[in-house]
């Protein structure tokens, strides 16, 4: 099926999130739409799938302008869409999440869920996706969660499929999965409709490539063009993703994690992990989310409990202390998630400044508050961080998400400190503001802290990272030391294979015998570029 | 979950073309935010409800249900009894409330306002403590109790000593708040320690205080008439002076006592410690977002204890205008529905100190005008929950009231700069 | 992730089974110290306050089983007083014991165990109650008026799950309850016909919950907010025409019209249960139909599938083309419809005229046991009957005299809950999306 998207246009507020975009997708093409985070992407395509009005434009089918009311319309002319964030109701079973909707039903509306099961059973054989269709979603696996989202879409006959960053939250090999499942419905003859903010992918997947920014259609691309060339289209500027950053020079203060075990009902999420970070260098924690460096991260500060093993700070035990004594005792903390762990949103600027130290000097004396500090303290911190506000008494959540971000990272480094934690500090910002929250990452770490950076993109990892240690199921899979193995040692394919579980000797060889789908694709454009 | 709470771009020059804005200090944009603008919504909202408790006079009057029977031969008589019924009552209702212009002595015409002020202090100190807890994300409706154990132990020190002026109001005043504070502190500790639903177990706690409190006033001391049903009389020296002292008002019999200066103070109270105190900093940080209060090493089931036992105390001090008295005694209704009215209260005043001090005011204003009104007219005193909840039902949705008036929104651009969004976006 | 999901990768992954030596999380002993405390409270409360007494071991308390007429009575019968308290005492205190062993050993405490714990206690305090009293113990007219107490309650209860399981939160049950009593009074006394009073109880109730519909999902009011002000509204306009229509007019406006009591045949003569079952208005079968099919309709279902979608995650449900609010609405107002017709059982169902105020608080009693029932239905069924009975109870025991005060006695449900909140059930999972208005 062909699809035309003409003129259109989303208003928010005062924000057009999408300017006149033009898009013409033909069928069985697997059309790539690549632009920064923000861009407007998401919103075109919920535009296209019925689920926000477009101010202007129209979409048309085959050549024939259709209008949809809600998604219902959308799926019944033959689109499905993988959201970025799924669409899955946590507490039902994989049958129940893809009958939905659609469910198949006898008399008195009863519900025929074998029906619904040999459904998902059939689509899950069809292309090899080993899902189970009584499991419940909120116990599956992000990998798997995304597989049961494709199955909802194919068993609605999806003519045009979009995925929304699907790869957001795969493996470099369960990527190439993908890859090769978007093969296989292309062959199919269903067209895709590709949407990433890595320029890695596109290359490899995509027939043709339209690029967004700000809202607005700035040019179509061939799968040939480069990287520097696809990126410097995306962000309107050239851009060096890489950090400036010197040889880390080693501290004797450091954090010493040994043995550490959290649970989550009786199965252990983190499982007797070991690992030390020395002053002066970053630590990376890669791997695919949801294999425990989330709660690894928060046993750190306290917010999770351990249930064995210890954590020492420059030699002292911080298990057992409270959230606020290891705060007190210099530990500066970026939570993975802003919007719900990081700022309270209906909070002002300067009072999310100072969300974990509203209670000390000068910012208080005994109980009673000294605002005139606080606003002085905000002043100052936003414009050391370069914080782009109307006014510091604004609600954080009248601010972007890369300036709400610098607030936290102001506020957690606004005070000496002896250990930073940094979950997906750049996770939905844009080049500039991952710039420079990369720069300051850096900078602490030149200043002597020991620093733990948890982050699910390779690219992050890769920047940051003196060492990085690969997470997978709870364990530590292996710990690779960026200093010693030099470009050549740990290239993406080794840590991306360690991420799904294999041990760092076999992931070696393993990645010198085979060649991933990606990397394949960046050989034959580098190839192109020397020539 | 990140990017639907992610508002805007970086606001970069280049970033948006965002609609051209109506410059805010031009007259119509001015005019339009008054017009459809809080103090408009709540008077208008006001109006409404009278209108509509006009509606339930007239249909309830006698002397309509006669007219009605003709309406159709003789429509002016029917229009003139609703409107002499409806006038009557709220005529009666004004007397009741704010000043009596029938009566025969300035100590008579004045007496109204300070009736509705008696009757404001425990809704004011009670709506405080519902305010405090919503402040915190928890939703108390244990007032009711917290008033009746407040009532019991203020009550005690009342009558049980006899101690010096100043001293022994101010220790029963102080029982007062901490037996509210003991009812408090029983759901808050439940929730920090097992995550108990407060709403259970504070619905729970009002039934049993209201046992509690039938058995206690079965007990010897508490007893002395052998009728179980009202304690001996609080000390002279526990009870409230009276505000209103006589050389102002000579020969005043005002009810109006210290009580009203206690709301006042609890309500000056309440706004520092939300808005100045390093607790009200907690206290709305666990409100708006838990999870983030924990990440900033915030206690939050200490926050919980803390919040209820806040609360707990402010519904206790509500007890004691009602108890600490002149000739003031404990009796089973001793907390009547202010607990409950007490919840109106604060979501009237939208949980602020301020709004809650003036909702309990308007409240308090209705009870008083409610009970002239029911004693001269037909009327029944129902009609002020009527009032009352549709007030509160209008204030909450401010669009509906400005369709009913067909009022701009101020918040809303006006069409044409939308349009030209649009253009611009061409 | 105990699914059964083929790793994706070629190559060998790391052993996921845990080693030998694993960590274990730590064990939470909220049940065994929950029936330890109600060891405890039998044997110092009743057996320490029996065990002194004059000839306590000769006091015996009789039990009554008859109630109205049946086929077979089982004839009234005698226990020695101290001794069964004694015995059921030991009962707990080893139900105490198995439900440390079980926990300790990471087995889940089974539901036969608090059901034997819960009658032991029962019957222990029964019978510490009627020690030596001329009075016999009702058992079944106990039950009776348990059932009668509940019915109410489970209505609103039911009606809750249907809002909240949909994302709307109906703190407005009780004048719904209030309304629907009121309606069914009116409509039933001026038509002199009962039945039409069961036809008006849920219009009127489901009025209520048209309101609260519009203003939270036209409006996005704060739910709460208007529950709570719809239930101050439902009073005022109840007691407003009850002070002024139905009491100037009562033989007209306000006349009692009860519901006759049918007789199941067969069913209503089986012993003890029966009568307290199968001799009941239609209102009684009408609830027995509603938490069945409710229980059935919710996950069984497509409109429970769509509803619990629509709670839990409205976006999801609207990406599948479900019209969220739509959706919201029309449960509002069913779950509406469904608290009036339980309020219909304070008049017409126990055949009062209507009273100002009736519903005296039963609308949160029924959310207390939505909760307590964790948004399900059979558990909120539970949840009612427990808290129905133990109201019975006290007030049984009031009556007929017991050594405890009678003001003690009546707060016993009310504590009961608090346990049962505190002590069993903890923190609850309420539907994900509740309370939130969905706009796209
Ligand atoms: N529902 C919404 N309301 C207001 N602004 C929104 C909404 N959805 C997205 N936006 C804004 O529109 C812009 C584009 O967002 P989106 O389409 O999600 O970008 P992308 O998918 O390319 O990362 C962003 O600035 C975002 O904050
Ligand atoms: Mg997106």
């Amino acid at each position: 099926m062909k699809l035309e998207l003409q003129g259109i246009t989303k208003v928010f507020g005062p924000l057009v999130a999408n300017d006149h975009i033009d898009l013409v997708v033909e069928p069985g093409e697997i059309h790539a739409l690549l632009g920064e985070n923000g861009a407007g992407k998401s919103t075109l395509m919920n535009v296209l799938y019925g689920l926000y009005d477009p101010d202007d434009g129209q979409i048309l089918l085959d050549d024939k302008p259709v209008t949809f009311e809600g998604p219902g319309d959308a799926v019944r002319a033959g689109i499905g869409m993988v959201h970025q964030h799924f669409m899955l109701v946590p507490v039902f079973t994989v049958a129940e999440s893809v009958a939905l909707g659609y469910e198949p039903a006898g008399p008195g509306g009863i519900l025929d869920l074998g029906a619904a099961r040999r459904k998902v059973e059939e689509i899950s054989e069809r292309f090899g996706f080993h899902v189970d269709p009584d499991a419940l979603i909120e116990e599956l696996p992000v990998g798997v969660q995304q597989r049961v989202e494709i199955i909802k879409a194919l068993s609605r006959d999806a003519r045009i499929l979009i995925l929304d960053e699907p790869t957001a939250v795969l493996t470099p090999q369960e990527t190439d999965e993908l890859i090769k499942i978007m093969g296989e419905l292309k062959a199919a003859g269903t067209s895709i409709v590709f949407i990433t903010h890595k320029l890695r992918e596109v290359r490899a997947i995509a027939d043709r490539i339209t690029v967004i920014r700000r809202g607005k259609v700035v040019g179509e691309a061939s799968p040939e063009s480069t990287e520097t060339e696809l990126a410097s289209l995306m962000v309107g500027r050239s851009v060096n993703l890489a950090v400036d950053k010197t040889p880390a020079e080693l501290r004797d203060n450091e954090l010493v994690v040994s043995d550490l075990t959290v649970l989550s009902g009786s199965t252990p999420v983190v499982d007797r992990v070991s690992f030390s970070v020395q002053g002066g260098e970053i630590l990376a924690i890669a791997g695919v989310q949801g294999n425990g460096q989330t709660e690894l991260a928060e046993v750190i500060l306290g917010i999770d409990e351990a249930a064995a093993g210890s954590v020492t700070l420059d030699g002292k035990e911080l298990l057992g202390m409270s959230v606020r004594e290891r705060l007190r005792a210099g530990i500066g903390f970026v939570p993975e998630d802003r919007s719900t762990d990081g700022v309270v949103s209906s909070f002002s600027i300067a009072e999310n400044l100072i969300l974990d130290l509203y209670d000390t000097e000068p910012f208080a004396r005994g109980v009673s508050m000294n605002l005139g500090k606080v606003a002085e303290n905000a002043e100052f911190r936003t414009q050391e961080f370069d914080v782009r506000l109307t006014d510091i008494q604004d609600p954080i959540s009248t601010l972007s998400g890369g300036n709400a971000q610098k607030v936290v990272l102001a506020r957690e480094m606004s005070r000496p400190l002896r250990l930073l934690v940094a979950s997906q500090p750049t996770r939905g910002l844009d080049v500039g503001s991952i710039e420079f929250v990369h720069k300051r990452i850096v900078a602490e770490r030149d200043n002597g802290t020991p620093v733990v950076i948890v982050s699910t993109e390779l690219d992050e990892v890769l920047a940051l990272a003196d060492r990085v240690a690969v997470m997978y199921r709870g364990r530590i899979v292996g710990i690779v030391d960026a200093r010693e193995a030099g470009p050549a040692g740990i290239n993406r394919d080794v840590l991306g294979l360690m991420m799904a579980g294999v041990p760092l000797e076999d992931a070696v060889q393993q990645a010198a015998g085979h060649q991933s789908t990606l990397a394949s694709a960046d050989a034959a454009a580098d190839g192109k570029d020397l020539t | 979950m990140t990017e639907s709470t992610t508002p805007a771009p970086e606001p970069t020059p280049a970033a948006t073309s965002p609609a051209p804005e109506e410059d805010p200090r031009s007259g119509a944009a001015i005019l339009r935010k008054i017009v459809g603008g809080d103090v408009v919504i709540s008077f208008l909202a006001i109006i409404i409800a009278l209108v509509i408790g006009g509606v339930l006079i007239a249909f309830a009057d006698e002397d309509v249900a006669d007219t009605i029977t003709y309406v159709f031969a003789r429509p002016t008589d029917f229009l003139g009894a609703a409107w002499t019924a409806v006038s009557d009552a709220y005529i009666a209702m004004f007397r009741g409330a704010i000043f009596d212009f029938q009566a025969d002595t300035f100590n008579r015409a004045v007496r109204p306002i300070t009736e509705s002020m008696t009757f404001a202090t425990p809704l004011i100190l009670a709506a405080l403590g519902v305010a405090v807890g919503f402040r915190a994300g928890l939703f108390n409706i244990g007032a009711q109790g917290q008033i009746i154990l407040g009532g019991i132990i203020a009550a005690y020190i009342g009558f049980a000593f006899s101690l010096p002026p100043v001293l022994h109001l101010f220790l029963a005043i102080l029982g007062g708040a901490l037996g509210g504070a003991l009812w408090g502190f029983i759901p808050g500790i439940l929730k920090a320690r097992t995550g108990a639903n407060e709403v259970i177990v504070t619905i729970m706690l009002n039934w049993i205080a209201v046992y509690l409190i039938a058995y206690v006033l079965t007990l010897g001391k508490f007893n002395a008439s052998g009728t179980g049903l009202r304690s001996p009389q609080v000390g002279p020296n526990a009870a409230y002076p009276p505000l209103i002292p006589d050389f102002l008002v000579p020969g005043n019999t005002f009810r109006l006592h210290w009580g009203f200066v206690v709301a006042i103070l609890a309500t000056v109270f309440v706004w520092w410690l939300l808005e100045r105190s390093t607790i009200g900093f907690e206290i709305r940080a666990a409100g708006a977002n838990p999870h983030a209060a924990r990440t900033a090493g915030m206690s939050v089931g200490r926050i919980t204890v803390l919040t209820l036992v806040i609360a707990g105390a402010l519904a206790g001090l509500a007890a004691t205008s009602q108890v600490l008295i002149d000739r003031g005694s404990l009796t089973a209704g001793v907390a009547a529905t202010y607990g409950f009215d007490a919840i109106t209260v604060a979501l009237l005043g939208r949980s602020r100190p301020l709004g809650t001090f003036l909702a309990g005011l308007l409240f308090g204003a209705l009870q008083a005008g409610g009970t002239l009104m029911q004693s001269v007219t037909s009327t029944p005193i129902d009609i002020v929950f009527v009032v009352q909840s549709v007030i509160v039902l209008l204030i909450a949705a401010p669009p509906l009231v400005r369709a009913i008036f067909r009022l701009p929104d101020p918040d809303a651009p006006p069409k044409r700069a939308r349009a030209a969004a649009k253009e611009a976006a061409a | 992730m105990s699914t059964p999901i083929v790793p994706v990768t070629a190559g060998t992954p790391v052993d996921d089974v845990p080693a030998s030596g694993a960590v274990l999380g730590k064990i939470s002993y909220r049940i065994p110290i929950t029936y330890a405390v109600l060891a405890g409270a039998a044997l110092l409360g009743l057996v320490g306050t029996m065990i002194g007494r004059e000839g306590a071991w000769s006091q015996t308390t009789e039990f009554q089983s008859r109630y109205g007429d049946q086929w077979f009575t089982i004839p009234n019968f005698s226990v020695p007083s101290l001794l069964t308290v004694i015995l059921l005492t030991v009962a707990l205190l080893a139900a105490a014991v198995y439900g440390y062993l079980l926990t300790s050993g990471r087995k889940a405490v089974p539901v036969w165990l608090h059901i034997v714990v819960g009658v032991a206690f029962v019957l222990a305090f029964l019978t510490w109650a009627g020690a030596g009293k001329s009075a016999v113990i009702p058992v079944t007219s106990l039950l009776a008026g348990a059932l009668a107490l509940s019915v109410p309650l489970i209505f609103g209860a039911m009606s809750g799950i249907v809002c909240e399981r949909s994302g709307i939160i109906n703190i407005a049950i009780e004048g719904q309850l209030l309304f629907g009593a009121f309606a069914a009074a009116v409509v039933a006394s001026l038509a002199t016909a009962p039945y039409l009073g069961l036809v008006a109880a849920p219009i009127a109730g489901a009025l209520i919950g048209a309101l609260l519909a519009w203003f939270a999902v036209s409006y996005h009011v704060n739910q709460i907010i208007i529950g709570v002000v719809l239930n101050t509204l439902v009073l005022g306009l109840t007691s407003f025409f009850f002070s002024t229509l139905l009491a100037d007019n009562s033989a007209t406006w306000n006349a009692r019209q009860p519901l006759g009591v049918i007789e199941i045949p067969l069913l209503s003569q089986i012993p003890i249960v029966g009568p307290v079952l199968f001799r009941q208005t239609i209102l009684v079968y009408l609830m027995y139909a509603t938490v069945i099919l409710l229980q059935i309709m919710l996950f069984r279902s497509r409109w429970g599938l769509r509803t619990r979608a629509v709670g839990e995650h409205p976006k999801a449900a609207d990406t599948v083309g479900i019209h969220v609010n739509k959706r919201r609405v029309w449960n509002t107002i069913l779950g509406g419809a469904i608290a009036g017709l339980g309020g219909a059982f304070f008049t017409i169902g126990s055949g009062l005229a209507f009273g100002r105020e009736m519903s005296a608080g039963n609308g949160f009693i029924a959310l207390a046991a939505m909760i307590l029932g964790k948004w399900n239905p059979t558990g909120a069924l539970v949840a009612a009957l427990l808290f129905g009975f133990s109201k019975n109870l006290g007030n049984v025991l009031s009556t007929i005299g017991s050594p405890m005060p009678s003001q003690i006695l009546l707060m016993l449900p009310y504590v009961i809950t608090i346990f049962a909140v505190a002590g069993l059930v903890g923190r609850v999972r309420a539907p994900a999306a509740e309370g939130i208005p969905y706009t796209k």
